[in-house]
């Protein structure tokens, strides 16, 4: 057990925990943020992906300890932001949601790939949503959405 | 007990190192598949674990006297951004995975784990990159093909951990890194193939090679380089046979789940050939 301290969807918590649990199972279980999913548990499908000081990461493959004095941020604390608000509703529109479990990882991917480019090619948003899989969609109206996102969000990003 | 450490400092790090011995976790991306417990239990750290992941003190990317020199936790993602980075370790890292693993993913770490699949090694290789490796009281520069032994085996004492890598920044006119893997992000490399020249006025002045996947370790053979250097690219050209007969016998790869050992030989082999061929 250690002290871990982190500020997760700008709230600041302070907590003993075993740092080698998994950020993943913390959230979920913790927490009770479910929004994150774990799909594959070994980095390899992005359903469990989240920011950590604004960098988009897969929570599955990060032990606790790695976080402390971190930001993090998850989709339900994106969901809660104008940008957060705008890709939910492009996901919508573009008719890029099916099961959904893809979904909060696709949208973490979305904001950090609009944080570092916020007019992506075509080819940029493949490269930025390529360690996110889905199993339903076949991706064109998930990039359909991204494009969405970055035109209607102008000024946004 | 099983001890957790978070370290403030690099020097406090060492500290702990020189007493007690521990596992380092920087990234985590190799560690925390490799120790997977079922999900929603925790990994199985059944050792002394100390985490560097965020040490600032090895944060860092800098160049330097011709050289790059990047600190042991600096994420391969920030590395493959940094203008002065050599083209063909861009390339490596831009296939590895994608955003979110490269934003843990270390060069440290690569090594590290030294599977003969990693990425980064040919790459380092072939820059005769050396790794700096520091315990509390030492602190030794050792060429990266003596760091790593063999498959998952390092030259790295208990006490001790990677501090930096540099990667010595060279002149060449074309370079080539191929992965073969079966899916474009995260895939293991079945095979590699690194390839990088220097031509000047139609003389090869320098040439190098170097095959991932295909032995214990990344192979590159100094020997069969210093062979054709001088030549002609016309000469090197007509003498391609031999240039692959040379190579034929340290292409020793394994059959495992991922492909057989044939095609991964005869793939290798096709690489070599069309990279010198396309010069
Ligand atoms: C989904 C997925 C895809 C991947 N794709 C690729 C790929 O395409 N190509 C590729 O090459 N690899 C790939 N990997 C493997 C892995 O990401 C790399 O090997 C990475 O470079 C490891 O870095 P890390 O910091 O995360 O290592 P960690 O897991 O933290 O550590 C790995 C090993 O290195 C040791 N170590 C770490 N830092 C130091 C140090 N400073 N000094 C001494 N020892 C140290 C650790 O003790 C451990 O033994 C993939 C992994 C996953 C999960
Ligand atoms: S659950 Fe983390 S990447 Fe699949
Ligand atoms: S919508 Fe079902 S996995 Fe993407």
């Amino acid at each position: 057990m250690m002290k871990i301290k982190f500020e997760l969807n700008n709230k600041e918590y302070v907590f003993n925990e075993d740092p080698s649990k998994r950020l993943l199972d913390i959230l979920r279980n913790n927490f009770s943020l479910t929004g994150i999913k774990e799909g594959c548990g070994e980095g390899e499908c992005g359903a469990c992906a989240v920011l950590i000081n604004g960098e988009l990461i897969n929570s599955c493959l990060v032990p606790l300890a790695n976080v402390h004095n971190k930001k993090i941020m998850t989709i339900e604390g994106l969901s809660e932001t104008k940008r957060g608000k705008l890709i939910k509703d492009s996901f919508s529109k573009a008719g890029a949601v099916q099961c959904g479990f893809c979904t909060p990882g696709m949208m973490m991917a979305t904001e950090a790939l609009l944080n570092k480019t916020a007019h992506p090619t075509v080819d940029e948003i493949k490269i930025g949503l390529s360690g996110n899989l889905c199993r339903c969609t076949g991706y064109n109206m998930i990039i359909e959405a991204v494009l969405l996102a970055s035109k209607e969000g102008e000024g946004l990003w | 007990m099983v001890k957790h450490i978070i370290p403030n400092s690099l020097s406090e790090a060492l500290d702990y190192m020189s007493k007690d011995e521990y596992k380092i976790v920087s990234g985590g991306t190799d560690l925390m598949v490799q120790k997977r417990a079922w999900a929603e239990t925790p990994p199985k750290f059944d050792q002394n674990t100390i985490y560097i992941f965020n040490l600032m003190d090895l944060k860092y990317i800098k160049k330097e006297n011709n050289k790059i020199i990047i600190g042991a936790n600096y994420p391969v993602e920030k590395i493959k951004d940094f203008k002065s980075t050599p083209i063909l370790l861009k390339k490596a890292i831009e296939i590895m995975a994608s955003p979110a693993l490269r934003n843990l993913a270390t060069i440290a770490g690569n090594i590290g784990n030294a599977s003969p699949a990693g990425d980064t090694l040919p790459i380092l290789y072939v820059h005769d990159a050396l790794v700096k490796i520091v315990s509390k009281n030492n602190s030794r520069i050792v060429p990266i093909n003596e760091v790593i032994l063999s498959v998952r085996k390092t030259c790295i004492n208990k006490d001790e951990m990677i501090k930096e890598i540099i990667i010595p920044i060279l002149e060449f006119t074309k370079t080539s890194f191929v992965k073969v893997g079966g899916r474009k992000a995260d895939a293991i490399s079945k095979t590699s193939f690194t390839g990088a020249v220097n031509v000047k006025d139609g003389i090869v002045k320098d040439i190098r090679i170097a095959f991932g996947a295909v032995n214990v370790t990344v192979v590159r053979k100094k020997e069969i380089e210093n062979k054709y250097k001088g030549l002609s690219v016309l000469e090197l050209q007509s003498r391609i046979n031999e240039i692959l007969n040379d190579y034929e016998p340290f292409i020793k790869p394994i059959t495992d789940q991922r492909s057989n050992k044939d095609y991964r030989k005869q793939v290798s082999l096709n690489l070599l050939k069309e990279f010198i061929n396309n010069l």
